[in-house]
Order: C-alpha cells, then sequence, then structure tokens
C-alpha cells in the first residue's frame, strides 16, 4: 500500500501489545513509517492511540513485541494540547530554547516554516490554540527530525485553521522528506494530507489510503454512527474515481490473522 | 553602633535570599509549595537524627528529604491516593516523627532548643557558619546554573523534556536534594515552620513584574534580599521575633507588588 517503496523504513512497530493492570490497550500492533511519508493513525477515544504514540517515543515500554527506530534516527515530537502555566513567564523564544541551544537565526527560521515569526517575542500564554501548535511543531524542527510524531495536532484548532495546519505539515513533509506520524480522531479532515491511514482499535482494524479507509466496513462500524448527520461526510467513495486519478479497489488490507466482524469489546 | 551578630544575622540571611529566590521560582513553576512544606516540616526529625549520632545537621536534613523523596515516588506508583494527600501524611507523620525525636535526644544533648529550629535563630548564627552558608550558597547556585535548561524544560512539560534527552528522573532528584540543602540553611533564619514563605513568597512577588524565567529569578532573589533587611531591621528596632519579622515582610512585599501590579 505505500507509495515510497524506495524509502527505507524509520520506525516500525512488530505486534506490539500493552497492558496496563490487566487491561489490553494495545494488542498485535503492527505498523510501519518510511521517509516521506505521512501516517495518520485514527481510532476513538481509548483505542490506545496516544499509547502507541508513547511508545515509539520511548516514554512508554511495551508489554510485548517490538519497536524499531532506525540508528541514529531523529525523532520530533509534537505533544497533545500542552498547557503551559501563567506563573511561568516564557516567551516564544524562551520556550524554543528549552529544546536545546539554537541561534536567533534557527529560531527565526523554523517559525517562519510555520508562519509564525512575528511571535518571537510573544508570551507563550498569550497565543491562540492554533498559533501554539504551529509554534509547538516549530520547536519539533528544531533538531531537524527524520520523523515527526504528532499526537493530535489540531485539537483547540477551529476548523479553517485545522486545515491550514494540516497543509502546513503537508509542505512540510514536502521540504524535508521526513516520515510523519499523526493521530487524530477525525479522519475527514486529514483526508487531504495522509498517504496511509491506520484506523486502530486496541488492534488494528484496517489500514490503507484514506479514501479506502473511509469506505471500511470496520471504520464505518467505529466511526459510522457518530458521522452520520454530520454535513461533511456526504460523498461517499464506493464508485471508483478518486481525487488522485487512481483507481483504487475498495477494500483495504486487514492486519495478519485479521478478525471476525463484530469481535470488539468496546 | 551595630553588633557583630547583627551583621552575622544580615549576611546569613542575605546568604538564603540569594538561593531561596531561584529555587522558589522552581518550587512555583512545577507547584511544589507543599512537596517544599513536607521537605521543611521533615528536616526536624534529619536534624534530630544527625544530632543524636553527633553530625552536621544538614547531612541529616538532606538524607531524611531524600528519603522522603524516594517514600513519595513509591506511593505514587499506586495511583489511588493524590499526591497531595500523600503529602499530607508524609508532612505531618514526619513531623510528628521528628518531634518524638527530639524529645528523647534532649535529655541527652544539653543546650539544644526545639524552638530554635521551628521558629528560627538567625540573632545565634557566627561567623563559622556564616562562611559555611556562602559556600553553600555557591555550590547550589552552581548546580543550579548547571540545571536551569532542563529545569525550565521539566517545568514546561516533562514528555518534551523526555524527548529532548532530559533525564527528567535525575533532574527530579537533584533538585530535591537542593531544596533540601537550602532548607536545612534556611532552618537557622526562619525556622522549619516557615521556611516555605522564603521559597515562594519572593518568586510570587517577581512573576508580575517578569517576561522571562531569568529576569524571575533574579528578581525573586532580589525581594527575598528586600525582605530579609526590612525584616531583620524591624526586628532589631522594634525588638520583633526574626524570623517570623522576615516572613511579614515578603508577605507585605507581596502585597504591595499585587497593587503595584495591579494599576496596569
Amino acid at each position: 500500500m505505500n507509495t515510497d517503496a524506495g524509502n527505507e523504513v524509520l520506525i516500525s512497530t512488530s505486534n506490539l501489545g500493552y497492558t496496563i493492570r490487566g487491561h489490553q490497550i494495545l494488542d498485535a500492533v503492527s505498523l510501519k513509517l518510511h521517509g516521506n511519508e505521512i501516517v495518520t493513525l485514527i481510532g476513538p477515544n481509548g483505542a490506545g492511540k496516544t499509547s502507541l504514540v508513547r511508545i515509539l517515543l520511548g516514554l512508554k515500554k511495551a508489554t510485548s513485541g517490538e519497536v524499531y527506530r532506525k540508528p541514529g534516527v531523529n525523532i520530533g515530537y509534537v505533544p497533545q494540547k500542552l498547557h503551559i502555566d501563567p506563573v511561568l513567564p516564557l516567551r516564544v523564544r524562551d520556550f524554543l530554547l528549552t529544546a536545546g541551544r539554537f541561534g536567533q537565526e534557527q529560531l527565526i527560521r523554523v517559525l517562519e516554516e510555520v508562519h509564525m515569526s512575528h511571535l518571537l517575542a510573544s508570551a507563550v500564554q498569550t497565543l491562540s490554540g492554533g498559533e501554539f501548535q504551529r509554534v509547538l511543531l516549530a520547536r519539533a524542527l528544531l533538531h531537524q527530525p527524520d520523523v515527526l510524531v504528532l499526537d493530535e495536532p489540531a485539537q483547540g484548532v477551529d476548523i479553517i485553521g485545522q486545515q491550514a495546519l494540516y497543509q502546513t505539515i503537508k509542505h512540510i513533509r514536502d521540504r524535508h522528506g521526513c516520515g510523519v506520524l499523526m493521530v487524530s480522531h477525525d479522519l475527514h479532515l486529514v483526508m487531504a494530507s495522509a498517504d496511509q491511514v491506520v484506523c486502530l482499535n486496541t488492534h488494528i482494524c484496517c489500514t490503507g489510503h484514506p479514501d479506502d479507509v473511509s469506505a471500511h466496513p470496520e471504520y464505518l462500524k467505529i466511526f459510522g454512527q457518530a458521522m452520520e448527520g454530520l454535513a461533511p461526510y456526504s460523498h461517499h467513495h464506493d464508485h471508483s474515481h478518486d481525487a488522485h486519478g487512481n483507481v483504487i479497489p475498495l477494500a483495504c488490507e486487514n492486519e495478519p490473522g485479521g478478525h471476525e466482524a463484530g469481535s470488539h469489546d468496546r | 553602633m551595630i553588633d557583630d551578630f547583627i551583621i552575622n544575622a544580615v549576611l546569613a540571611g542575605i546568604a538564603l535570599a540569594l538561593v531561596a529566590g531561584p529555587l522558589g521560582c522552581v518550587v512555583v513553576w512545577r507547584r511544589m509549595a507543599y512537596f517544599g512544606d513536607t521537605l521543611a516540616h521533615s528536616a526536624l526529625l534529619g536534624v534530630a537524627l544527625a544530632v543524636s549520632a553527633e553530625l552536621v545537621p544538614i547531612i541529616g536534613v538532606v538524607f531524611i528529604g531524600a528519603l522522603l523523596a524516594a517514600l513519595l515516588f513509591w506511593l505514587e506508583q499506586r495511583r489511588e491516593l493524590s499526591a497531595d494527600t500523600l503529602l499530607g501524611i508524609l508532612s505531618h507523620s514526619a513531623l510528628a516523627l521528628g518531634l518524638i525525636v527530639f524529645s528523647l535526644i534532649q535529655t541527652r544533648v544539653p543546650g539544644i532548643d526545639l524552638m530554635a529550629y521551628l521558629f528560627g535563630d538567625i540573632l545565634a548564627v557566627n561567623q563559622t557558619e556564616v562562611v559555611w552558608m556562602y559556600v553553600g550558597a555557591i555550590f547550589i547556585l552552581s548546580v543550579f546554573a548547571w540545571l536551569w535548561r532542563a529545569l525550565i524544560s521539566i517545568s514546561v512539560n516533562e514528555d518534551l523534556a523526555r524527548t529532548d534527552g532530559v533525564n527528567v528522573s535525575r533532574v527530579r532528584f537533584v533538585f530535591m536534594l537542593l531544596l533540601a540543602m537550602v532548607i536545612a540553611a534556611a532552618i537557622k533564619v526562619v525556622g522549619i515552620l516557615l521556611v516555605t514563605a522564603m521559597l515562594i513568597i519572593p518568586a510570587a512577588s517577581a512573576r508580575a513584574f517578569s517576561n522571562t524565567p531569568v529576569q524571575m529569578v533574579i528578581l525573586s532573589s532580589l525581594f527575598a534580599v528586600a525582605a530579609v533587611v526590612t525584616g531583620l531591621g524591624a526586628s532589631f528596632y522594634q525588638d520583633l521575633p526574626a524570623g517570623p519579622a522576615i516572613v511579614v515582610a515578603a508577605a507585605l512585599g507581596f502585597f504591595l507588588t499585587r497593587i503595584s501590579s495591579a494599576r496596569y
């Protein structure tokens, strides 16, 4: 399914399992992220998305299975909705410098990539949700990462801002050729910018191109009900043309050793 | 006519203020006020144990502080009780235990005075102790400067710090040891019961006038020095207890900064 077969795998997991106090959070999760590829992880609340991201970052240890990181791979992380207490006086500049020693030009360069260079001297607590997410993204770019990991980057950002943010992320990928792993709970907003979607609900339900995943029965079972009555979900790609001019068959690959429909316990 | 003991008291107070300001900022940023209080309450136990083992009190205070941090870390693994509740338990049980050990050694060690530890005894500081306080202050500030970026980084977000390669547990532990050392030094000045005030009041006052972490740290030290000088002045001229006078001066300063910053 992946479009850049020539790129090497930057990070991957095989058969990953994670359990907290007898509670299965992740089960047999295998995925790969190549360079120059945007993989979006979607799934309902409690699906284990954040746990998976934290394991990939090395913040948590998996209970079973393996995590592979290409030796020397540099990972930039944009955490989910960071709150900075107002008691800490911090300008954007000071915030970026918590990532390491960088010169003024480097700070401005990363801020320009996210169109926020005018905010260098602003207090972080005065930024809007969208502005702060972009500053977080800029911070992740400081170390010139091979992989960007973003956990719900568009949370607290209005709908116009979300689309613009996904565009910016895509441009960064195009410019740097880094692999991007992004968590989202809304497939429709990431449609335009994702190369591959992984639908997670403890185990991997289905993976594939966004158009395929949105029509996959497993996806519809999880998201279908929530989507009903939502205006953006008015198009069904069950007849073949797509935005990229490729003809893509409907079925998307199931995880190895798949599962019976209706076997979910959540 | 100013006596030696006043000069020693002012010098000791300033040494404490210079370190309490910066460390207090981190305590405020990381919401560790209650932890500081717990560390201070446990310090009495540390003092009592050190005295009974014929060691310098600071060794006992730092040792008990480290033990307390480890105990808290272990208790926090099970998440039924919040850190807040656990600190409440540790704080008061450590103080109670300290009072018991203290009463046991009081009969063996003549001249040891509980009140001096609870409320401070800055006018009894001698020249050697002043010298040691400055040596300690330079040491603490050097380690603090070395940890500076990591401290801000973990105050912002520990996960982000970890992915940047900061050893968060180590930074937290070293900072906790520094805090225990400051508390040990502060016992002489304001006493166990008022130590936390020296950490958080100047830092809180400094916030309104700071745009960067560095500014806040410097201002916090200056406010702490001002509180020490004002408090000791009031104590000397009006015959007030020194430790409480310093804390009241800091608190008055805090309210003044509130009023003056509210105008903007």
